[in-house]
């Protein structure tokens, strides 16, 4: 079988329901062990900065946030791409199950970013080209959601959706290479660097565990929302047909 | 264990990001499961519904 052909194989809602049922338990259990982890590590263990002292630990929970707000919305457009070209209603929940996750992720990152922002800049906001780009995605998120709840004839808001999901990428780069191409006063990247991750092991540590908490009660929610849309689309093609 | 909580001074900004963080994760998992759980009883019961045979002639 060629990847091609596994993929249309998962395409279909009861082949991809019986596999989410049984790794939606193993992203929770993961999830939970991690934060279990990382939390502690993060408030306890890890450090202080010697420059910005214990505000540093904000970091923890806004750059996974972050991160989680671009790599969602990653999954929207493979989502938004499948939903245009096939026309599948997977791809079509997909995209509507994961649009309120990556907003609530984006959400966390614009407020814990300027929790950290009044004591070290002084301001809880400035418009400088990263902050104002991540303000942009989350009213994008905002915006998809908003034709999915606009729009009641499934197939039409999924292709809107989409259309808007693919239109709004645009905006991804804008947001990665803000720090490169403005002087911002967001500081540039210092994990996903061309030399490596440029941070000290207690504090890249503690981070990288708390990424990958983020990541696994991610999948786990999207799964377990996908399974909800399918279920929902089955109960009104019953409620139809009476 | 009260520096603990001091957070070196700034603990105004950092007591609220980790509230903030874990209840906005939190929230979206409760809504979650309660979305599931409210879809898997109306389809179990359309699917009652709909093994009964119509009382229409």
């Amino acid at each position: 079988m060629n990847d091609t052909a596994i993929l249309h194989r998962y395409a279909n809602p009861k082949a991809f329901s019986d596999l989410a049922a049984s790794i939606t338990p193993i992203a929770g259990i993961i999830a939970l062990a991690l934060f279990a982890i990382g939390l502690p590590w993060s408030l306890i263990i890890a450090p202080a900065d010697y420059q910005q002292g214990d505000s540093a630990r904000i970091m923890f929970v806004h750059v996974p946030a972050a991160w989680m707000s671009m790599f969602v919305y990653s999954c929207l457009a493979g989502c938004a791409i499948a939903t245009l070209v096939w026309r599948h209603l997977l791809a079509e929940a997909a995209l509507r199950a994961a649009a309120p996750l990556g907003a609530a992720f984006t959400a966390v990152a614009l407020i814990t970013g300027s929790l950290w922002g009044k004591p070290m800049w002084g301001a809880f906001w400035v418009w400088d080209a990263r902050l104002t780009s991540v303000l942009v995605l989350f009213f994008i998120y905002l915006g998809i959601m908003a034709i999915f709840s606009a729009l009641e004839e499934s197939g039409k808001a999924g292709r809107a959706a989409a259309i808007l999901t693919l239109v709004g990428a645009v905006n991804i780069p804008i947001v990665k290479f803000s720090v490169d191409w403005w002087s911002t006063l967001h500081q540039g990247s210092s994990v996903f660097r061309a030399d490596g991750p440029k941070m000290a092991p207690e504090f890249l540590y503690p981070l990288l565990i708390m990424a990958l908490a983020y990541m696994a009660v991610f999948f786990w929610m999207w799964l377990i929302r996908i399974r909800t849309e399918i279920l929902v689309r089955r109960a009104a093609s019953l409620e139809a047909a009476r | 264990m009260n520096d603990f909580f001091a957070m070196g001074g700034y603990a105004a900004y950092v007591w609220p990001s980790y509230i903030i963080a874990v209840a906005t994760i939190a929230g979206m998992a409760i809504q979650t499961v309660t979305a599931w759980r409210r879809a898997q009883e109306r389809l179990q019961a359309l699917e009652k519904d709909a093994a009964q045979p119509t009382s229409q002639p």
